[in-house]
């Protein structure tokens, strides 16, 4: 007999992470807008009337109470540094950032205060808090864009993975998205979980049961191939699968290597890929301007110039705003089409 | 009635402002004739302000400070000796060398961070709060800031967040009158900084943050409610810098010698021995031994920070993460 395959969303995973978290230690919060909903109604027997834009959270207050489930007025500068300050004070707390657009409002808190409080004292004081927030696009021809245009949809990893002190994951399947959220409660130092909102629903897979954490730091080759190098951050993974398929019908046999953590890089495991391949391209959904997509490239060609057959490309997002129209979100986000095309030309 | 402060705790309070006041003195000798310091920002001036307030502060109980904060650090019981070494530089400072004037910390004293983001501190103070409540313990929190830092958005979503969910924290405004080179009167559209309390829905009081007795008049009973879990108070201490924002600012750009001199006739130190002189408890002679003694205090800190050796290259790769003692390699 044998049992059935227990299949969780993206979204799932990072809520039955939070929870396990939660049950192994007190010390592990939620913060943030709508985290549960309906806060303070529980009189009127109103409780969890949100989760958060992909319901990772929905539930948790049932179980942990106001106490460590806490709805927020919108004041992002305020709680993202009430964090800061709880983090350093014997707490554990996972905020979330509805959408990573918000980042603005509350920049300081994570560029000068959250990533540098260790560094700044000393290493005296830790910072053990995490943040998860909602990006991307959906850039689907096919079907429909996301629709959220220039300020709900951006990605933005760039501009959180070039501060020093900061660690940022980037999750692809609902296996490592359980594995990394953990990983990241448990770091003792700050760290940005960014989920893909059209993965949030969507991607389905395996996650066994019991609490698991997915190492921050390494890279994970999710196909084998001998002819080129995809590398992928976040749903860009999914776009270099799609591609390496299309590739195979045409005898060209790519690997896809998946970042998951943008900061710190695990540059070995992309370059080992690429000596063995001598081709690679990076797709990065972020615009391109000092973009990971480009940085990534850039480190390839330092250390494997000896070794390419082609010069590294990075296919990434257009560099302009995310526009509404789903016409135009799909010229603006990278897709296996693109990908295949760069490749194609590399190959010659 | 409201209670008087005790002879150990004015003898206290003289001794952290006493001890506050070389330090900055000494300091700026320093800088003046040549320590290499970027930017210092004295505290000169406001001393009664973080002495009343730390007075009724337990060693466990947190602060949050901002760009002036070397004499919260002081009133919160940091050694002078690692303060001065973290000044010069020195692999022996409170932030081993890498924070200065404008980080200089000790978090085993419950300091959060002196931090010259303005108002950014007021949110690790609410943080700290928050944990005392969420893990039931009996600890409290003050956030210092200026009257500058009472017009930053974080500072207001944070009194509104403490006020909603009763934090013990309290909110203490040093306003000394100038944000660098711009008047309070300008800047705030109410006079009194305390006003705002009533739209948070928690207490709010102005005193004059020149007189250490009245400062701790105000804090003693904020202390007490935050601690009893009945939430936030606001109290605006008006005080005065007597020296520029920082070292090399010339104020008289900006405000005038006769002001200057009025604040510096109601000097905390000076009010406080003449009070002394005239009604007791303590004794001018006590206070002279007390002066005398944090000479040679800071002496020892200046010779400590001169004779400390210097961080090594490396140390700039340390303590970037938490887990990676020579950074990511």
């Amino acid at each position: 007999m044998t049992t059935p395959i227990r299949e969780l969303t993206f979204g799932q995973a990072i809520n039955e992470a939070l929870r396990l978290e939660m049950r192994r230690d007190p010390a592990v919060i939620v913060i943030g807008e709508d985290v549960a909903g309906a806060a303070g109604r529980a009189h009127l027997g109103l409780v969890d009337a949100w989760g958060g834009p992909m319901r990772a959270t929905r539930g948790l207050i049932q179980e942990f109470g106001a106490e460590r489930v806490i709805d927020t007025p919108i004041a992002e500068m305020g709680f993202v540094g009430m964090a800061v300050g709880a983090a350093m004070t014997g707490l554990r707390p996972v905020v979330e950032i509805m959408f990573v657009d918000l980042i603005g409002v509350c920049y300081d808190q994570i560029i000068n205060q959250a990533a540098k409080m260790h560094y700044m004292m000393g290493g005296k004081v830790e910072v053990p808090m995490v943040i998860r927030t909602a990006f991307g696009t959906r850039g689907d021809k096919r079907s429909y864009g996301g629709g959220a245009a220039a300020q709900h949809s951006q990605t933005l990893s760039a501009v959180l993975a070039h501060i020093p002190g900061l660690k940022v994951v980037v999750p692809s399947t609902a296996y490592n998205a359980k594995g990394l959220t953990a990983a990241a409660i448990r770091d003792n130092g700050p760290v940005i979980v960014m989920e893909h909102k059209f993965l949030g629903f969507s991607a389905k897979g395996h996650v066994p049961e019991e609490a698991y954490s997915t190492p921050i730091g390494r890279c994970e080759i999710v196909r084998k191939g001998r002819d080129v190098t995809l590398v992928g951050i976040g749903r860009m993974t999914h776009v270099c699968l799609e591609a390496a398929a299309l590739l195979a019908t045409d005898n060209i046999e790519a690997e896809v290597v998946d970042v998951l953590t943008i900061n710190p890089l695990d540059e070995e495991t992309i370059i080992r890929s690429v000596k063995r391949t001598h081709r690679c391209v990076v797709v990065d959904e972020d615009t391109p301007v000092c973009s990971m997509g480009r940085d990534i490239a850039a480190r390839v060609g330092d250390a494997a110039f000896d070794f390419l057959d082609a010069p590294v490309k990075a296919v990434t997002a257009a560099d302009t705003p995310v526009p509404f129209a789903a016409v135009l979100e799909a010229h603006y986000t990278p897709n296996a089409e693109k990908v295949v095309a760069v490749v194609k030309e590399q190959i010659g | 009635m409201n209670p008087k402060p005790s002879i150990e705790k004015l003898r206290w309070m003289y001794e952290c402002m006493s001890l506050i006041r070389q330090f900055e003195e000494r300091l700026k000798w320093l800088v003046e004739t040549g320590l290499p310091i970027g930017a210092a920002h004295y505290y000169i001036g406001q001393e009664a302000v973080a002495a009343g307030v730390c007075a009724e502060l337990a060693p466990d109980d947190w602060i949050a400070s901002n760009h002036r904060g070397h004499g919260h650090c002081i009133a919160k019981g940091v050694d002078v000796a690692p303060m001065m070494a973290e000044l010069f530089g020195k692999v022996t400072g409170t932030n081993r060398g890498k924070g200065g004037s404008m980080h200089i910390t000790d978090v085993t004293k419950g300091i959060l961070g002196v931090n010259p983001i303005v108002g950014a501190s007021v949110s690790h103070a609410l943080g700290a709060a928050l944990s005392a409540k969420v893990r039931k313990t009996r600890q409290v929190a003050v956030a210092f800031f200026g009257e500058g830092g009472a017009g930053i958005g974080i500072t207001h979503e944070c009194m509104n967040m403490a006020a909603i969910w009763k934090l013990p924290i309290i909110f203490v405004c040093e306003n000394n009158g100038y944000a660098q080179a711009t008047p309070v009167e300008y800047a705030s559209s109410i006079l009194a900084i305390s006003d705002r309390a009533a739209g948070y829905n928690m207490p709010g009081i102005t005193v004059n943050g020149q007189d250490v007795v009245a400062v701790w008049e105000a804090a003693e009973p904020a202390v007490k409610r935050a601690r009893a879990g009945e939430g936030p108070t606001l109290i605006e201490a008006k005080t005065y810098r007597y020296f520029g924002h920082h070292q090399g600012d010339d104020t008289l750009r900006y405000r005038l010698k006769e002001e200057e001199q009025a604040a510096r006739d109601r000097d905390c130190l000076k009010q406080f021995r003449a009070e002394m002189e005239k009604n007791g408890p303590l004794r001018i002679t006590d206070l002279d031994a007390i002066d005398a003694q944090h000479k040679i205090l800071i002496d020892n800190a200046v010779e400590f920070a001169r004779s400390s050796p210097l961080p090594e290259p490396y140390d700039l790769y340390t303590d970037v993460y938490v887990a990676t003692k020579r950074g990511v390699e």
